[in-house]
């Protein structure tokens, strides 16, 4: 960390530590995902071996983590325009971060079953 | 030792009338970065308000892009399991999957390489650190971009 840095803590600046975990995150992601798509260029069986390594239990967990991740930036991200832009931004900036985890925590709810529903059954047998 | 008087507050010697009054409630203090003849032009224009403003824009668009990717890939007709190269060929049949893919491709990438550009000069203090870190990361963007660009355009679903 740089010398002199006075971090205020809160809510501002938890947010702003989340959005950049989340972002370099997404952004190694995006790198991979690109690469592994490129392989439709390949064959198509050399796509699909991929592919369907992401089709397992633990590659469908890491996947909920991405769209927790994606989910995150996204509405944090609408929040920091919200901040930048609306006259008010700056002063309701507590109670939107508490608006996009509330979305979030939604979200992810519905997430669960999409996400992790074929890994569940391939674990646990349906 | 000095003999010129000083006031309290340093801002010089007052002789007889106060520094203050009705129309001066505050004496004048010569901003420090004063622009003169003397100032260098600069000449790192505005790339960094544009950047500001790229990431604002882009987001924007990238949450429409990326959601609806997600909810395409991830939920809809039994999510990651259907996935496959004759998915890919089905979707890829449409110019519109292509220029949403194309346009995610692009956004994304220049929103996450100025993001990534961002964190690399805020905790990389070195120079030279941060020349190889940005070099690292604008080759990989480069390459990226270009080749899922080629990908795009060049997919042939009847590759074999």
């Amino acid at each position: 960390m740089p010398a002199g840095t006075l971090y205020r803590g809160r809510e501002g600046m938890w947010s702003w530590v989340a959005h950049r975990v989340t972002g370099v995150l997404i952004f190694f992601f995006l790198f991979v995902h690109v690469l592994d798509t490129a392989l439709v260029r390949v064959s198509p069986e050399a796509y699909d071996k991929v592919v369907a390594t992401y089709k397992s239990p633990i590659v469908a967990v890491l996947e909920y983590g991405l769209v927790a991740a994606i989910l995150f930036h996204a509405l944090n991200g609408l929040r920091v325009i919200a901040v930048d832009f609306w006259s008010k931004g700056p002063r309701y900036q507590k109670q939107m971060l508490w608006t996009v985890v509330g979305i979030w925590v939604v979200l992810m709810l519905g997430a669960i079953y999409p996400v992790l529903g074929h890994a569940a059954r391939e674990v646990f047998g349906s | 030792m000095s003999t010129t008087e000083t006031t309290a507050s340093g801002i010089g010697p007052v002789e007889g009338a106060s520094l203050y009054d009705v129309d001066n409630p505050a004496p004048v203090i010569e901003s420090p970065r004063k622009r003169t003849n003397k100032t260098p032009k600069s000449t790192r224009g505005n790339f960094e308000m544009y950047g500001w403003l790229f990431m604002r824009l882009s987001g924007i668009v990238l949450v429409v892009l990326v959601l609806g990717h997600l909810l395409i890939q991830l939920v809809l007709d039994g999510g990651v399991t259907k996935v496959g190269f004759a998915f890919v060929a089905g979707r890829w049949a449409s110019p519109w999957w292509q220029v949403w893919d194309l346009a995610m491709l692009w956004l994304a990438m220049l929103h996450g390489a100025n993001g990534l550009r961002t964190v690399i000069n805020d905790y990389a203090e070195q120079a030279s650190t941060r020349l190889w870190l940005k070099g690292l990361l604008y080759t990989a963007t480069v390459f990226t971009i270009l080749l899922g660009t080629l990908v795009i355009f060049t997919f042939d679903p009847n590759i074999r």
